[in-house]
């Protein structure tokens, strides 16, 4: 078995750059769901306000984001905004700024959805007891909001995970294009290195993604 | 507990465990796979800028040994990159490595991503309205590699027969004009390669150094007639307009020409790839 294609992944420095590579994946996930859902959680709720040109604004703004491509998007972030707007960040950056406005579009549906289904009653009850607008909000709708839609932003977030495999498009050095890198490099010394490269990806996403699935299935079932 | 429980349970310990692993190396050792850099926006990327500030920003290939590869240190390695580095040497500044596939060179320059491009980039009439090319260091044209046993030299020889091609390239563009020829197309380098091994037709045309790197692999095969129809010229390229960088890059390759740099640089890093009986001059300019 000397040169079977799973010691590619342990020749030289290998492995230890496929987890750099995916570390960068990670953050560039972690990072992007947060201010997305920041952003998008003042958008969901300026959507539920009367002021109909704000809602249609932003109705507008959610369907683009939601109906272009991730590819397309970044493309758009990183080649050609730069050209009209002469700003010039890292790739992993820009990459951060496309992926939190497409969560910021997905996730304000999400609360919107999740702030108009609280029932009337609730809302009634709260402003018979004398609440101020900003106390029916803060203490009557958004704690029963969160719960009804935090099944559907855990699968944003495997989403945005998974997206993060398209990042070697903008030059990110995310762990699909080092192993790329890896495969080439290696394609005389180990002609099977692909599999293991690719399965070992395959085992990151996996590993990365499920336990959140899981978390989304089990706070399903306990809403029923 | 239940099996499911236990193996909701480990799959999740695994998933901290593989978190914090690519945490620790991201955090102590980013430099294994390092992003590309940014900048300030700035449209004057002339020499004197590019030495002020430090660093030239330059677009390589990651994945296609010999040219631009990474080596299993994670060190950017190739024929490309040693050119690059001496440039950079030159300029007296570090060189800032920016990996690029073959979408996206052109997009890169233009949206002042990278200074330069040396990611084996074929000077095409299209390519040289959107992007400056400076002088080439290297050819490429279509090759014709077939069996030892019956190999084939002259284009002649070839009449009557199949002739093995990749849809896109180059060598089909010239062999559709032909007359006699009988052309199976293929969609993948691999595709067509295997079509060969088959014994599928009498001989496979291709970019010659590709092929010089194939029979390297396969020696039983020879690359029978090692240049035909036009030749393509592969150049370093700047941002259109950058007269300044595109001057100095003129001046440098002709002066590494003149000083044998190229041939130097084919010894390191392309005649280990390359199979027997391949010279420099088959690729190199002078």
């Amino acid at each position: 078995m000397a040169h079977s294609g799973i010691n590619v992944l342990f020749s030289g420095s290998n492995f230890d750059r496929l987890l750099v590579g995916l570390w960068t994946s990670i953050w560039i996930a972690a990072l992007s769901i947060i201010i997305g859902l920041l952003i998008g959680t003042i958008f969901g709720v300026l959507r539920t306000m009367p002021n109909k040109i704000i809602r249609c604004i932003l109705r507008v703004y959610m369907e683009i984001f939601r109906i272009l491509p991730s590819v397309v998007l970044l493309y758009l972030v990183y080649y050609i905004l730069p050209r009209s707007l002469h700003i010039n960040w890292p790739g992993t950056w820009m990459a951060v700024l496309a992926f939190s406005l497409w969560v910021a579009a997905e996730f304000s549906d999400i609360v919107r959805g999740a702030l108009q289904s609280v029932p009337l009653a609730q809302k009634e009850s709260g402003l018979a007891l004398g609440l101020s607008k900003m106390q029916l909000f803060l203490y009557v709708l958004l704690p029963q909001a969160f719960k009804l839609e935090l099944p559907a932003t855990i699968n944003l977030a495997t989403r945005v995970i998974k997206t993060t495999s398209i990042l070697m498009l903008i030059s990110v050095m995310d762990v699909i294009n080092v192993g790329q890198q890896i495969i080439e490099a290696n394609n005389q010394k180990f002609p099977t290195g692909v599999f293991w490269v690719y399965g070992l990806i395959f085992f990151f996403y996996f590993i990365l993604d499920y336990p959140l699935s899981v978390w989304a299935k089990s706070l399903m079932a306990k809403q029923k | 507990m239940s099996g499911r429980k236990i193996f909701n349970t480990i799959i999740s310990v695994i998933a901290a465990v593989v978190v914090l692993a690519s945490a620790y190396m991201g955090l102590t050792k980013p430099y294994l796979a390092r992003s590309a850099g940014g900048s300030g926006w700035s449209n004057n990327n002339s020499v004197t800028q590019i030495k002020r500030r430090g660093y030239i920003r330059i677009g390589v290939y990651g994945d296609l040994p010999p040219y631009g590869w990474v080596n299993s240190q994670g060190k950017r390695v190739g024929f490309d990159l040693r050119l690059a580095r001496e440039l950079a040497k030159e300029l007296g500044v570090k060189p800032r490595f920016t990996q690029l596939n073959g979408n996206n060179r052109v997009d890169a320059l233009n949206s002042n991503k990278v200074d330069m491009v040396l990611a084996n980039f074929t000077k095409t009439p299209e390519r040289a309205e959107v992007v400056d090319f400076a002088h080439p260091y290297m050819k490429v044209s279509t090759g014709v590699v077939s069996p030892k046993s019956h190999p084939i030299t002259s284009e002649k020889q070839l009449r009557g027969k199949q002739l093995i091609l990749l849809k896109g390239s180059t060598g089909e563009n010239y062999f559709a004009n032909r007359p006699g020829i009988k052309l199976l197309r293929f969609d993948s380098e691999t595709q067509q390669f295997n079509a060969m091994k088959n014994k599928r037709g009498a001989a496979l045309a291709d970019d010659n150094s590709y092929l010089y790197a194939w029979i390297k692999k396969n020696p039983q095969y020879v690359v029978g007639i090692r240049s035909i129809g036009p030749h393509q010229f592969i150049a370093p390229a700047v941002k259109k307009g950058n007269k300044s960088l595109l001057k100095w890059t003129n001046k440098q390759i002709n002066r590494l020409t003149a000083e044998g740099f190229f041939k130097k640089d084919y010894q390191i890093e392309l005649k280990p790839y390359f199979g027997k009986g391949i010279v420099p001059s088959d690729i190199l300019l002078k």
